[in-house]
């Protein structure tokens, strides 16, 4: 059961991601992810995180992703052009992204004593979290409120109307 | 019916998936051209992230981890609207998304 339930949504994940790379639409990148987003939640309930996989789905599937589908349709993104890329990229970039892979692999599998997940072992509720969070976490907590206001407002300084558009001449010629 | 949830299966698998996700999301940064879809590859990097932090607090059973995790998920939240604020503000000059012609820091 556990086994099946993890290659299962284990083969979304990445078939989701690696649709994202390889999709040149970037709404069909974002729905996509959307895949991904959906079965990491599955996978968080999988090992007993029910809250997270609630808020998985609610934040990170439903109102990051819903911003992102807005701006690709406000944009009319259309499709990404294909060049060949930086040099650095080709030089630096995917060695460094095989070197990195390698590394934790051979890590991830010569760690002793990494146990097991099993679905028997029951969950972290709700509970168990906020009692944590609330009683030694408050001050991350609240400090994270305000964080969230001053992106609030940050974005709202940023996307106003007439922010940083060159006064002289009119929109949409500016940058070609 | 006991079988079925006594089902064990290792760790370190969620772990690999969790190191491949992150290799995909850095890949998919590397060779994506559109600055949405870069920024999309830097959300599967965070989730990517996210899912060996639950497999730690499970390992470990910490509620802590999880914790964390929310965390992530808040600054996540806060960075993809502050991002995606810059991303229009840059369209309104730039009329482009192709990040080849947004190379100059200067709107």
């Amino acid at each position: 059961m556990h086994l099946i339930l993890f290659l299962v949504f284990a083969g979304f994940c990445l078939g989701g991601a690696v649709n994202l790379l390889l999709q040149s639409h970037p709404i069909s990148s974002a729905l996509s992810l959307i895949v991904v987003m959906t079965s990491l939640a599955v996978l968080y309930l999988l090992l007993g995180a029910e809250f997270l996989a609630a808020a998985q789905v609610i934040v990170y599937a439903g109102a990051i992703m819903v911003l992102f589908t807005f701006v690709i349709m406000l944009l009319n993104a259309g499709r990404e052009e294909r060049t060949l890329g930086s040099k650095a990229a080709a030089i630096v970039g995917f060695p460094s992204v095989v070197a990195i892979l390698a590394v934790l692999a051979t890590v991830i599998l010569h760690i002793q004593g990494l146990g097991h997940a099993a679905l028997r072992e029951g969950i972290t509720t709700t509970e168990d979290l906020s009692r944590v969070l609330f009683h030694e976490l408050l001050l991350p907590f609240e400090v994270t409120s305000v964080l969230i206001l001053i992106a609030i407002l940050g974005a709202v300084a940023l996307a106003r109307h007439g922010h940083g558009e060159i006064q002289e001449k009119p929109e949409r010629t500016a940058g070609k | 019916m006991n079988s079925l949830f006594s089902q064990e299966i290792p760790l370190s698998w969620y772990l690999l998936l969790s190191a491949v996700l992150f290799s995909l999301g850095v890949i998919g940064f590397l060779i994506k051209r559109n600055l949405i879809t870069v920024f999309m590859s830097i959300e599967l990097m965070l989730n990517a992230v996210n899912l060996s932090f639950v497999t730690f607090a499970h390992q470990w059973h910490a509620v802590k981890g999880q914790i964390f995790v929310f965390f992530v998920m808040m600054v996540a939240a806060a960075e993809a609207a502050v991002g995606l604020a810059i991303i229009i503000a840059i369209f309104r000059v730039r009329a482009t998304l192709a990040v080849d012609r947004i190379d100059l820091m200067k709107l």
